[in-house]
């Protein structure tokens, strides 16, 4: 078969010379790569004192969020539920009361909102799925527990800090999304 | 003859029984400590840290790995043997230790007057030859751990271990005869005594040194010779069916057996408890005996603690040997080489004393 392009070379395949049948100076030459490899720098980093950079997009924990006034976005109109490849997200609706205008942003809002942590494939299609920019996937990790029960994370455990009233972790739980939280506003 | 009976030399036997007591706890804690150098020394060479979180540098490691394999439960196979599979790990742990008794670990300590005290346990007139035997003991834990588990891998990769540990051991016996030929005398004392100020074996037996060295990593089934307890060899090997304790016997013999390998490589080759470069005798006049005693065991582990290391680095350099490659290397090679480095020797050693 003709070779396509004139690269190849030919391999030398000449026997072994008797000393290098020993074998020994090879296995110096390979200890003393082994050696140098105690002076080089190390690749681990000490967790949790030192932790890698996340990239913007990293899907971790979901957050559900509020507008500037301190309304929460989410209408339990159930696009999420829906979207959720893993099944995960359960929610009961309920009516705004007539008091109640500074908490929920429209007419229907999510009394109970579950997410279970144990099915979630942190896919992000229910942040893609929601028409009301009311769930997101921060960056942090999900953190480990001893019970199932642990897992499943209710309301009280997803949503944002209020603006009005914790404006820093408000602003820390946003991240990166400031701009684009100004801008869907 | 009531007074011959209490007329018993207590002072030698507390003597005695102090050094036994002394050695067997520092080469346990030897041991254990060697479970965590080797982590960092593996670690290092491979770009990474080792254990860093259990106490300050990881040195409480290994207390946490002793207390892991208490805290495991003991699972003994229904279908094995009960009293074979018990003592598998205990002959390996007892020819592990006894090889000890006869390595001289430093000069001689005044006690406060009253006697000195030779820093060995028994200093027969056989040294070489009795060390030579309880190695040849270590193949009984590997054979019975192997056929006791009752499982036709672990008794294929004990076949194995065992034909390897018995087939290294014939070069090593042939370079110690070239050795004791120069020196004339199998007193681990003696060996020593003509090494102190003078000049080291390896420097009269480079050949011999090196042929011993590979047939040490052999009998502690160290890499590159660790087909019997390779984990993808053969599923872990003959220990595979042990768990908790008796595993841990086991891995704790095969480090006990490297501290004591490179404890006889140093005593036989590098001098023992020689300080390098120092006239030990002009030194010992200076400072006293105690003194010189203490420097020359701390120089004793200085040089094991540096054989210790090699075995280590060795480990993390060169891949595993396949099991004809091994066979080959011992019977082919090795002992063909032996033979002619005890011919060259005696023939060196003849032509010298014309």
């Amino acid at each position: 078969m003709q070779a396509l392009t004139n690269r190849a070379r030919p391999v030398e395949r000449k026997p072994m010379t008797f000393v290098e049948r020993l074998y020994l100076w090879n296995i110096f030459k390979g200890m003393l790569i082994t050696f140098r490899h105690i002076f080089k720098k190390k690749a681990t980093i000490n967790y949790p004192e030192q932790t890698r950079p996340f990239s913007p997009v990293f899907r971790g924990l979901h957050v559900l969020n509020r507008d500037e006034q301190g309304r929460e976005r989410c209408t339990a109109c159930g696009l999420c539920a829906v979207a959720c490849p893993a099944e995960a997200i359960t929610m009961e609706a309920a009516e705004r009361k007539p008091g109640e205008e500074n908490l929920y942003r429209e007419e229907k809002y999510a009394a109970k909102y579950e997410i279970n942590m144990l099915r979630c494939i942190f896919c992000g299609l229910c942040e893609e799925a929601c028409p009301k920019d009311a769930i997101y996937l921060s960056e942090t990790f999900a953190p480990a527990n001893y019970q199932r029960k642990g897992l499943i994370y209710g309301k009280p455990d997803l949503l944002i800090p209020n603006p009005l009233e914790q404006p820093e972790e408000y602003k820390q739980a946003l991240g990166n999304r400031a701009n684009q939280q100004q801008q869907a506003n | 003859m009531y007074s011959t009976l209490l007329a018993f030399d207590w002072g030698f036997l507390i003597e005695k029984l102090v050094l036994i007591v002394g050695i067997v706890s520092i080469s346990l804690v030897i041991a254990m400590y060697e479970t965590w150098a080797e982590r960092k020394v593996a670690a290092v060479m491979q770009d990474r840290r080792g254990p860093m979180r259990a106490g300050p540098f990881g040195l409480l490691q290994p207390l946490a790995d002793g207390l892991k394999l208490f805290m495991k439960e003991e699972i003994i196979p229904n279908t094995s043997n009960r009293m074979l599979f018990i003592l598998g790990p205990c002959l390996a742990m007892l020819a592990a230790m006894m090889t000890s008794a006869v390595i001289p670990w430093g000069g001689k300590i005044d006690f406060f007057g009253i006697r000195t005290v030779n820093l060995q346990i028994a200093d027969i007139n056989i040294g070489i030859l009795y060390i030579f035997a309880v190695v040849s003991m270590g193949v009984f834990g590997i054979m019975i751990g192997g056929w006791a588990s009752n499982n036709k891998f672990s008794l294929m990769a004990a076949l194995r271990g065992a034909s390897q540990a018995i087939s290294y051991e014939l070069p090593m016996g042939l370079s110690l005869i070239a050795l004791l030929m120069f020196t004339g005398s199998l007193k681990m004392s003696a060996i020593v005594g003509q090494q102190l100020d003078g000049i080291w074996n390896v420097v009269y037996q480079p050949l011999g040194f090196l042929i011993f060295l590979v047939c040490a990593f052999a009998e502690c089934n160290r890499t590159p010779f660790d087909l019997p307890e390779a984990e993808n060899e053969l599923n872990f090997g003959y220990h595979q069916e042990y768990s908790s304790m008796k595993l841990g016997f086991y891995l704790f013999a095969e480090y006990i057996n490297m501290f004591i390998s490179s404890a006889v490589i140093a005593t036989l080759y590098f001098g023992g408890y020689d300080i390098p470069f120092v006239n030990d005798t002009q030194l010992t006049e200076k400072v006293g005996l105690n003194l010189m005693a203490l420097f020359q065991a701390l120089t004793l582990f200085a040089k094991i603690g540096a054989f210790i290391f090699l075995f280590m680095w060795v480990r993390w350099t060169i891949p595993r040997f396949r099991y004809d490659q091994l066979m080959n290397l011992g019977w082919k090679k090795l002992v063909p080489l032996a033979l002619a480095n005890m011919i060259i020797t005696a023939a060196v050693i003849l032509w010298l004393k014309k």
